[in-house]
């Protein structure tokens, strides 16, 4: 039998009894349907038009304006003229050392959270992967973190930090670690690790459970494979698991990297970017020149450098998908 | 008997013991906190379980500290604030975005990929991109403090999410499904209204839960577009608590559990569901 060009037919054949007596009017049915076809684009057009036309107001005109605004001029200040200056804003970012501290402080911040954060996952997802009692209810547990407020997280951690009351002085000095207090936000160099751990806190869940639906598909019969062949566990997770979990660590690092990248509302709140400008991110050094200094233009040329910089990783990240999806077809 | 797959068994309870203390302590200890007197919260004994539990923070949150304009607890102001715009950007997100997200998924036109990639590209930008040029815009439009002007800001991101994960749902449901409805009679909407839909309904409700509490979490945008408690949202309300000259522990540590717990609930709740689109999607 010839067959026709979509699976519509063999649909239609198992939809109606009988065999190949009725399947003359079938046929005939598929091609006034397919005949059809070409109204897709006209359709694809209504579909698309109200969310093209939204994300093109909210999104791409004021894109664009950012682009104009970094060419010029731009006080908030001081109304009025607003000259263009070309790539002024641009270099001028490029030469300020405050701006490549702020750079070196979110690479610090990113590469950081996003390494610790997946040395945890992965423990994580590799222990909810074994068979214990109550491992359902410790999966939905460990949601929490993921699932509160990132507000109500950054006070949490505000409160155990805090030098006079906090837990965390309180604990360390009891267990004789240290003697005297710490302030843990407002020293240079505790700002940046206390910021950090309240962030691995907050985002290992969402770490742990995209590894463990990369480990779930891996059967049973592979460690059991692997165990008779007389491989110990540990090689067993190096040499057979761990290959098989690249695609997903691979997803799991970029899109946390890009999501690290653009962090604000903790650091906002644990430490305002100080002490010295310890944990002035990328984000928060933007804010600050455009919301408090009014420096529009160049806060502009600064989200322009960001945009950038997305958009290299976004390239990354679509890669990281294309080869999980290349692996999830080869399994 | 259950097996081992990496971790033998002690070890496993060890590590489990370890994991689950990291995850779960800082909570527990934010939650105690909240139960226990200011007296206690500042004597410098921390005590774990509280010593003389009280209610009367999460009292205080709903009745007290009032808005001078509204005459209401300022808490009560954001939590209204922060439901009603969360509300409007899931509704909008996902009327404009579930069919261009069907688009994608199943129809071939030209500029689909493109199209498609550059979406997702904009929810990947940091929000600090758009704030300024937003900004701008909201200040001429005198959409600055309003619900109206928070809500728009939000769907540049929540638009693209929702578009991003609903393609990638249609793409599980198989396409003979559709075709044999046509087959029978459907044009091409009427088969997604009756055949597609429906069977997409648990991807459409996770998608709307994420969106919601995508709005519910924002920080950035309604620190800069909001003024007042015409609009202020509960982060908002969250973060003045560090801002003032004495800090009242006992509040902040209660209504960051009162703004937590809807979220929290719903994860419980859906795990499986929210497991399967934040995996399906890889996103948020």
């Amino acid at each position: 039998m010839r067959r026709p060009k979509s699976g519509a037919f063999s649909a239609s054949s198992l939809h109606r009894e009988g065999g190949a007596a009725s399947a003359l009017p079938g046929l005939i049915h598929v091609a006034s349907v397919l005949s059809r076809e070409p109204r897709e684009g006209v359709l694809a057009v209504w579909l698309l038009l109200p969310a093209m036309a939204a994300i093109g107001a909210v999104a791409v005109f004021p894109l664009v304006q950012s682009l104009w605004m970094s060419l010029h001029r731009v006080e908030l200040a001081l109304p009025g003229a607003r000259p263009f200056v070309g790539v002024e804003n641009y270099l001028q970012a490029l030469q300020n050392p405050d701006f490549w501290k702020s750079v070196g402080v979110t690479v610090y911040f990113t590469v950081t959270s996003v390494a610790l954060e997946l040395v945890l996952g992965l423990v994580g997802a590799v222990l909810l992967n074994e068979e214990f009692r109550g491992r359902q209810l410790l999966r939905s547990l460990v949601l929490v973190p993921w699932a509160m407020l990132t507000l109500s997280t950054a006070l949490m951690w505000f409160w155990i930090y805090n030098p006079t009351y906090g837990i965390l002085n309180a604990l360390l000095v009891r267990m004789g670690v240290i003697h005297a207090p710490v302030v843990w936000l407002g020293d240079p160099l505790w700002a940046m690790p206390a910021v950090i751990v309240a962030d691995v806190w907050k985002t290992t869940p969402f770490m742990t459970l995209l590894l463990l639906a990369g480990l779930q598909p891996i059967p049973w019969a592979l460690y059991e494979a692997a165990a008779v062949d007389g491989a110990s566990r540990w090689q067993v997770f190096r040499y057979v698991v761990l290959p098989l979990l690249r695609p997903a660590l691979l997803v799991a690092v970029v899109l946390r990297s890009l999501q690290a990248f653009k962090v604000f509302d903790m650091i906002f709140v644990l430490t305002s970017g100080g002490p010295a400008d310890a944990t002035q991110v990328l984000a928060l050094y933007t804010y600050q020149q455009a919301f408090r200094y009014f420096h529009v233009g160049y806060g502009s040329a600064l989200a322009w450098l960001i945009t950038l910089a997305t958009l290299a990783m976004v390239v990354l990240y679509l890669r990281a998908l294309q080869a999980s999806a290349a692996a999830e077809e080869i399994a | 008997m259950s097996r081992a797959r990496l971790v033998g068994r002690p070890l496993l309870y060890i590590l489990l013991a370890g994991y689950a203390a990291f995850t779960f302590a800082p909570f527990l200890w934010l939650v105690s906190s909240s139960l226990q007197t200011q007296a206690d919260l500042l004597a410098g004994s921390v005590n774990v379980i509280p010593l003389r539990p009280t209610l009367e923070h999460y009292v205080r949150l709903f009745t007290s500290s009032r808005d001078p304009e509204f005459q209401t607890a300022t808490f009560l102001l954001a939590a209204r604030n922060s439901v009603l715009v969360a509300l409007a950007t899931t509704v909008i997100s996902m009327l404009l975005g579930t069919p261009a997200a069907y688009a994608f998924a199943r129809l071939r036109f030209w500029g689909s990929r493109p199209l498609l990639l550059s979406s997702l590209t904009l929810q990947l930008l940091p929000s600090i991109v758009l704030v300024i040029p937003l900004f701008l815009i909201m200040r001429s439009l005198g959409l600055i403090n309003t619900r109206t002007g928070l809500t728009v800001a939000y769907t540049v991101f929540s638009l693209p999410f929702v578009i991003w994960i609903m393609h990638g749902y249609f793409r599980t449901i198989p396409q003979d499904l559709e075709d044999a409805a046509r087959i029978d009679g459907c044009t091409r909407v009427g088969a997604l209204w009756r055949v597609t839909l429906p069977l997409a309904a648990p991807g459409l409700a996770a998608t709307a839960v994420f969106v919601f509490f995508g709005a519910w979490d924002e920080f950035l945008y309604a620190l800069i577009f909001t003024t007042s408690y015409a609009s202020k949202t509960l982060p908002i309300a969250l973060a003045e608590f560090i801002g003032r000259f004495t800090i009242d522990w006992g509040a902040m540590t209660s209504g960051a559990v009162v703004a937590s717990l809807p979220p929290v609930i719903m994860a419980l709740l859906f795990q499986r569901y929210l497991v399967t689109g934040l995996t399906a999607g890889g996103l948020r």
